[in-house]
């Protein structure tokens, strides 16, 4: 048969460009409260219409509805809430460093924050975090210092990683904090593979992992999702759905087609997909996998489905590809807006409490601030001495390391 | 003391090794049930369980990546790729990861894994089953480079790659697996039986990364080889009748400078040969090293023999193969320069 038809390409384009005013009415976002909630014990394949829905707790009016709402006590979710509004001002703080000159970049998590602060709190804190650079909420709420971070954004003299790694990418071991990678993906099959080491020693540790809807495309994603499945890895896939990488906005990763969350269905694997704004959903659907991972039933795919309310980086001006108000606009709110609203329905915060906790989380945050200037900062130093950039290469340093640093003077 | 060819050779490392310490564990495509197809991973699943010697998916990229978050939990995974042509899908989680884990997290977390990958020409594997990829990790910060050419050799090299607490790229000239092939092609294989580096204990021992071999004491030239070409040059040194030194770097990183540089001090003369193409080959980085640190002591200028800067030819692979003709003419040029 001869094709009379000039064939052609379909280029994805986001809705709205600069200029545009954002709609989003025509989103399909189920009630909250109406996704059911399988057993834990459940096969795979019952949570596959799940992949497809939006799993929420939160509704309008504040109020935790549903089989999903993990019924937490108001103590620890002031705790959420805390951990929430202190990554957002230290996130402020750092961003405003950085454009005094004091780091190279930085990247915030704006919009993102009940990703990090109600996983990190839904799981145990020996199990094992393979984020990507923008869960810097897990480290704040498995209360790890926030000077050590921030010495870490300045390359200073107590810089744990001696210098050698660009802003937010932590590690710490200690704080099961694994290290970032800027090769995208990389860190998915690598939590798997950890996994599987704390499976066959027997450990109770689990492993979860954080991938950017973008960063799906990678190869690695599909390698991880394969040996998860296929030897049934205690771990938690997350694919944090922020609508954009970059400037791609997520049907470049193949958004437009399906949801990430169906990805689970091809390789097995239970999905979920989750309103990554609503610290409820978001604890809830961890502590279901997590309680899977650790009944030894395997992996899970959660798809966090929120939006990336600031820039990707200090290097990026999102106005330049989408409008301005987007964010705004975004019909599943903000995170710490809709915490704070359920607290205060439960009655169990005020506007005056509200305040007096940003004033003191504020004050927290420039006090640490100004401890870890005084180690320096990558504009005006101390660093850690040039020498150091020689260690760590290999456990022993091989002779020829050793004449290149004789040769640099340092 | 047994004759083991190179295949039992390696075997026996890992035997050893998975009888030795409990985080030693081992899998790629096919090596459980069916042992690789090279075999050098048979009986392993049987004695020691597939929990700790198992097949996986066919992707060379999660292998190593799963292996290097089993390194980071505290494991010593060593993982087969079946061939070194398929390791390029994970040189990102090798180059980028493994290689500096320990850099990035100032040593809190560490991928101390062996990647073991049948590497080098001759089998008429065609240029999907040929290549030698070496030169591409060498460059690469963070990783060793082992490259064995006995039997003896293979089995203590190996036991020292898995106890490294770095990651090693371990590649076997899968054309010596059974005999020590000279390069005459016309000529029967050898088994390694009737060679002395075939006698391997049965025991543990280990030879040190970073130490070459001086397999041939001479003095008028010294040739710089590994792997099968170690075999290629002491042919070639015999063929030839030129009084060469020929030494077997064994661990191409880090590289064993003393003793190259004491032997081209003392013969003035240096042959590099190896079976991957030329350009941007393993032999451009010891033809400057020797020119570095012997400038003044050398008589000659430093030669490669090479393979062809040409994807491995199936039908030509002697012509593409540096074989001891090729090798024993270098020689000459240079004692004659």
């Amino acid at each position: 048969m001869k094709n009379e038809m000039p064939l052609a390409l379909h280029i994805p384009e986001p809705k709205f460009r600069p200029g545009d005013h954002p709609d989003f009415s025509d989103m399909r976002l189920p009630a909250a409260g109406a996704a059911p909630r399988p057993d834990t014990h459940a096969n795979a394949r019952d949570t596959h219409p799940l992949v497809y829905d939006l799993i929420r707790v939160l509704d309008e009016a504040g109020q935790a509805v549903g089989p999903w709402n993990p019924k937490l006590d108001p103590e620890t979710l002031k705790r959420g809430l805390r951990y929430m509004v202190l990554t957002r001002i230290y996130d402020d703080r750092m961003q405003r460093a950085q454009r005094q000159g004091k780091t190279s970049f930085y990247m915030t998590c704006t919009g993102e924050e009940a990703i990090g602060v109600a996983q990190a709190m839904a799981l145990d804190r020996a199990d094992m975090c393979f984020p990507t650079y923008r869960q810097q909420g897990l480290l704040i709420a498995r209360d790890w210092s926030l000077v050590d971070m921030m010495c870490q954004i300045y390359s200073n003299s107590r810089d744990r990683l001696k210098g050698r790694q660009l802003p937010v990418m932590y590690s710490s071991k200690e704080a099961g904090f694994f290290s970032i990678s800027g090769n995208l993906g990389t860190q998915f099959p690598q939590a798997v593979g950890w996994a599987m080491a704390s499976a066959y020693k027997g450990d109770h540790r689990i492993a979860a992992a954080w991938i950017g809807d973008g960063s799906t495309s990678e190869g690695d994603f599909h390698h991880a999702l394969t040996f998860a499945g296929v030897y049934r890895a205690p771990v938690i896939l997350n694919i944090v759905n922020n609508q954009w990488a970059i400037s791609s906005f997520q049907g470049f990763a193949g958004g437009e087609l399906t949801t990430f969350a169906a990805r689970a269905v091809g390789f097995g694997l239970p999905g979920l997909r989750v309103d990554g704004n609503d610290f409820l959903a978001v604890y809830a659907a961890t502590e279901w996998a997590a309680e899977r991972a650790r009944a030894n039933l395997g992996p899970t795919l959660i798809e966090l489905f929120t939006y990336r309310a600031s820039a990707h980086s200090t290097s990026d001006d999102p106005s330049r590809y989408r409008p301005a108000d987007e964010s705004k606009c975004w019909p599943l709110g903000d995170p710490v807006e809709r915490l704070r609203r359920h607290l205060t329905a439960l009655g169990a915060w005020t506007d005056a409490e509200h305040e007096a906790l940003v004033e003191e989380l504020t004050q927290s945050v420039r006090a640490a601030n100004k401890e870890a200037e005084s180690y320096g900062t990558l504009g005006t130093g101390p660093t850690v001495s040039a020498s150091t950039m020689f260690e760590d290469v290999f456990k022993e340093m091989p002779p020829h390391l050793r004449r290149q640093r004789q040769q640099t003077g340092v | 003391m047994p004759a083991m060819n190179m295949i039992q050779a390696l075997r026996s490392a890992m035997d050893i090794m998975l009888e030795r310490d409990p985080d030693v564990l081992v899998f790629g495509e096919d090596v459980g049930f069916f042992g690789g197809v090279f075999r050098c991973t048979e009986g392993l699943q049987q004695k020691y369980g597939k929990r700790r010697v198992f097949d996986s998916p066919i992707a060379e990229a999660g292998i190593v990546a799963t292996a290097v978050g089993m390194g980071a939990y505290g494991l010593r995974p060593v993982v087969e790729i079946q061939f070194a042509d398929y390791i390029y899908p994970a040189t990102d989680q090798l180059i980028s990861e493994a290689a500096r884990l320990r850099y990035r997290s100032a040593g809190d977390f560490t991928a101390p894994l062996t990647v073991r990958a049948p590497y080098g020409g001759g089998i008429f594997g065609g240029q999907t089953h040929s290549q030698s990829p070496e030169a591409i990790f060498t460059h690469v910060a963070g990783l060793k480079t082992v490259i064995p050419s006995t039997p003896y050799d293979a089995k203590g090299l190996l036991i020292a790659a898995i106890e490294d607490d770095d990651p090693v790229m371990f590649f076997e000239p899968k054309r010596i697996y059974n005999g020590p092939f000279d390069g005459h092609h016309e000529r029967p294989v050898t088994p390694w039986a009737k060679h002395p580096a075939s006698d391997v204990p049965d025991g543990y021992y280990t030879i040190p990364l970073g130490q070459a071999n001086v397999v041939r004491p001479g003095d008028a030239v010294t040739v710089l080889a590994y792997g099968t070409m170690v075999h290629v040059a002491l042919a070639a040194a015999e063929d030839s009748g030129v009084d060469a030194e020929v030494i077997d770097l064994r661990t191409l990183n880090p590289l064993d400078l003393d003793t190259i540089v004491d032997s081209v001090k003392k013969t003035g003369r240096c042959v590099v040969v190896h079976e991957a193409t030329r350009i941007g080959g393993f032999g451009g980085e010891l033809s400057a090293v020797v020119q570095e640190h012997c400038f003044y002591h050398l008589e000659a200028p430093v030669q490669r023999v090479t393979g062809w800067d040409t994807p491995y030819p199936h039908a030509f692979e002697w012509e593409y193969f540096p074989g001891p003709k090729r090798v024993a003419e270098a020689l000459r040029q240079a004692v004659e320069a």
